[in-house]
């Protein structure tokens, strides 16, 4: 065994839509070792939530194919059983989903949601699991959680469901927890407290963390690496200092273009967000053939960008983790 | 709904006295139903004696019109009920399976089913079945009602084939219901939720995309029911079962306006009173309605 606790490699997903065949994520490859948060940024579509999803067979069968390796603890979530599928999601791997006002079922009770979950993997008692699931929307933040329990999700604001959802995701103290914008609904004090809970538990359990956001802010705060994705690949990945203080791909740079200096605290709360870069991704059932950021790029350094797609190779040669970019206009990085 | 009545033509006082009749019998009888009177003035007579439980006296048999429904319920309530059973017993598992394995074979078989189902005319199955099972196969009456109390077994042999034909028929429009409500309980997010945590297949099946499918079935059975306990007039002919439908029919036919008003009356109460359940049901199931 390597000692990671997952291993993504060359992930691919093909989803099938009316307009044909879409490779919404083209050989994604990284991993997430004990105890470390990966963050995943890039524009909306460019295949976060989606690379996630096939990692736990979350998407749905008839529409999207998905290839490569993912091993999580030395085993393929890929090919594995269903019935393995079954058990490792929760204690092997929880998440967080992006949209916390449909994520929970709104015919059942927070509690219930909670108790199904821990039960499903132990034998445990209705009143244990009722028990833990309390504490668990206590560690989160939300106020009086032995009534929360009782509640609908309806009667909850959004803030206190994204909450739930992350309660859930952590329910079973998973060895890899993917929050895909797991703090976007909460106000600064909340997202602190729950990025202070996922420390605690990463200093614990060793629990390593995939983190999609779009909040630099966050992946300052608590990653430990940094993935850009754009076009469903890893155009850039490295350490949080290299990627955000020496972006090598064009991309990169664009989304950082506006990034207020991090040093200076947040004003109102306001947390900086990623830049916005002029013009719009690829689509993907209609990918470039080149680089895939050629399209919008303002450089276009090589002859080779509009025919020919750079590899994701290693730049620099600093010590420590790799830094590396899927660009052929590597000599402009500083 | 009053008003229709009286448009209709033809004259009762006449239908009920037969072909051969004085003025004298027929003024008589004329004034002792009140037809003499202003429409308006009938109106309001009769409206104030239905709400204290008076619909008056038949036309056609001197009873009264309370005691001929009274009479007629318990069929139309045993094949309304009978149906609607059929009809979930079809739907549900169909409508399920259709959902589950959308563009399958299973689905499109039970998709022809269910077309078939609402647009084969009912008096046709009726006929079908009749001929099938009460004729060549010799294994059931062909029609008549016997009341539960008196024989079991003879009162399930009369309904089967009706309860059939209706059942169909309702199953149909709802098995549609049931397919296009768990494929979009399927697809919510919140069943990824369940799946991520993982919980077993089943579980997640019935709580997560069951549970919340079932808030539109609710709403469709109830509409199915009101439908059939309004009398399914056409298959109450076939299979001479004696319900609603057919005293609603004979009453049209004999303009006997008591009986028909005090069926439409019951028509409208049933209406009602099903709506009323369907929205109790509701808050019962689906906490969001609750307050
Ligand atoms: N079920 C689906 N069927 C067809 N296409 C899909 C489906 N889910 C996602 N896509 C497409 O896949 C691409 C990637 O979507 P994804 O949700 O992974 O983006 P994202 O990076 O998470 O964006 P955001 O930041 O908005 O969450 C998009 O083009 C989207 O339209
Ligand atoms: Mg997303």
């Amino acid at each position: 065994m390597s000692g990671q606790v997952l291993e993504v490699e060359d992930l691919r997903v093909r989803l099938r839509t009316p307009r044909g065949p879409a490779d919404v994520v083209n050989g994604l490859s990284y991993t997430v070792g004990p105890g470390e948060t990966v963050a995943v940024v890039g524009e909306s579509g460019s295949g976060k939530s989606v690379s996630v999803l096939a990692l736990l067979g979350l998407l749905p069968a008839r529409v999207a194919t998905v290839t490569g390796r993912a091993v999580l603890q030395g085993e393929d979530l890929l090919t594995m059983k269903p019935e393995r599928l079954r058990q490792v999601r929760g204690p092997g791997a929880g998440m967080v989903f992006q949209d916390p006002m449909t994520s929970l079922n709104p015919v059942l009770t927070v509690g219930r949601q909670l108790v199904e979950g821990i039960r499903a993997h132990g034998d445990v008692s209705k009143a244990a699991a009722r028990r833990r699931a309390a504490d668990l929307l206590g560690e989160v933040g939300l106020p009086d959680p032995e009534r929360a329990l009782d509640r609908y999700p309806h009667e909850l604001s959004g803030g206190m469901r994204q909450r739930v959802v992350i309660a859930i995701a952590l329910s079973n103290s998973p060895a890899l927890l993917i929050a895909d914008e797991a703090t976007t609904a909460l106000d600064v004090t909340v997202q602190a407290q729950i990025i202070d809970l996922i420390e605690g538990l990463q200093a614990d359990r060793g629990t390593g963390v995939i983190w999609i956001t779009h909040d630099l802010g966050v992946v300052a705060g608590i990653a430990d690496r940094v993935l850009v994705m754009y076009g469903g690949r890893c155009v850039e990945d490295g350490t949080v200092d290299d990627v955000l203080e020496r972006p090598a791909h064009p991309y990169t740079r664009g989304l950082l273009g506006a990034l207020p200096d991090l040093a200076q605290p947040a004003v109102d709360g306001v947390v900086p967000d990623l830049a916005t870069v002029p013009g719009t991704p690829p689509a993907p059932t209609d990918l470039p053939e080149g680089c895939v950021f050629w399209p919008r790029c303002p450089v276009r350094g090589d002859a080779r960008c509009e025919h020919e797609q750079p590899p994701l190779v290693q730049i620099g040669s600093g010590p420590g983790l790799p830094h590396r970019a899927a660009t052929w206009c590597t000599e402009e990085a500083p | 709904m009053f008003a229709l009545v009286h448009l209709v033509p033809g004259d009762p006082v006449r239908l009920a006295l037969g072909t051969r009749f004085s003025q004298e019998s027929y003024d008589a009888l004329r004034e002792r139903s009140g037809l003499d009177q202003p429409l308006l003035e009938q109106f309001f007579g009769w409206a104030g004696r239905a709400l204290s439980g008076d619909l008056g006296v038949s036309f056609r048999s001197g009873e009264t019109v309370t005691s001929q429904i009274a009479e007629r319920l318990p069929a139309t309530l045993t094949l309304a009920l009978a149906s609607i059973l059929v009809a979930l017993v079809i739907a549900i598992p169909l409508g399920t399976i259709s959902a589950l394995r959308p563009r399958s074979i299973i689905d499109r078989i039970a998709t022809v089913i269910s077309q078939f189902g609402i647009s084969v005319p009912d008096f046709w199955m009726g006929i079908v079945l009749i001929l099938v099972f009460a004729g060549t196969l010799g294994w059931l009456p062909s029609g008549g009602y016997v009341p539960i109390s008196e024989d079991p077994g003879a009162w399930l042999q009369r309904l089967l084939m009706p309860a059939l034909v209706t059942g169909v028929v309702s199953g149909s429009v709802i098995t549609r219901f049931v397919r296009s409500s768990v494929l979009e309980a399927l697809g919510s997010d919140h069943v990824r939720t369940a799946q991520a945590k993982g919980l077993p297949t089943r579980q997640v099946f019935t709580w997560h995309v069951l549970r919340n499918a079932l808030l539109p079935l609710v709403t469709v059975t109830g509409v199915q029911l009101a439908y059939l306990l309004s009398g399914v007039v056409v298959v109450e002919i076939v299979f001479s079962w004696p319900g609603l439908g057919q005293l609603a029919l004979q009453a049209v036919q004999a303009r006997d306006y008591p009986v028909l008003q005090g069926a439409i009356l019951l028509f409208a109460l049933v209406f009602l009173v099903i709506n009323l359940v369907v929205d109790l049901l509701y808050t019962a199931i689906d906490p969001r309605i609750r307050r």
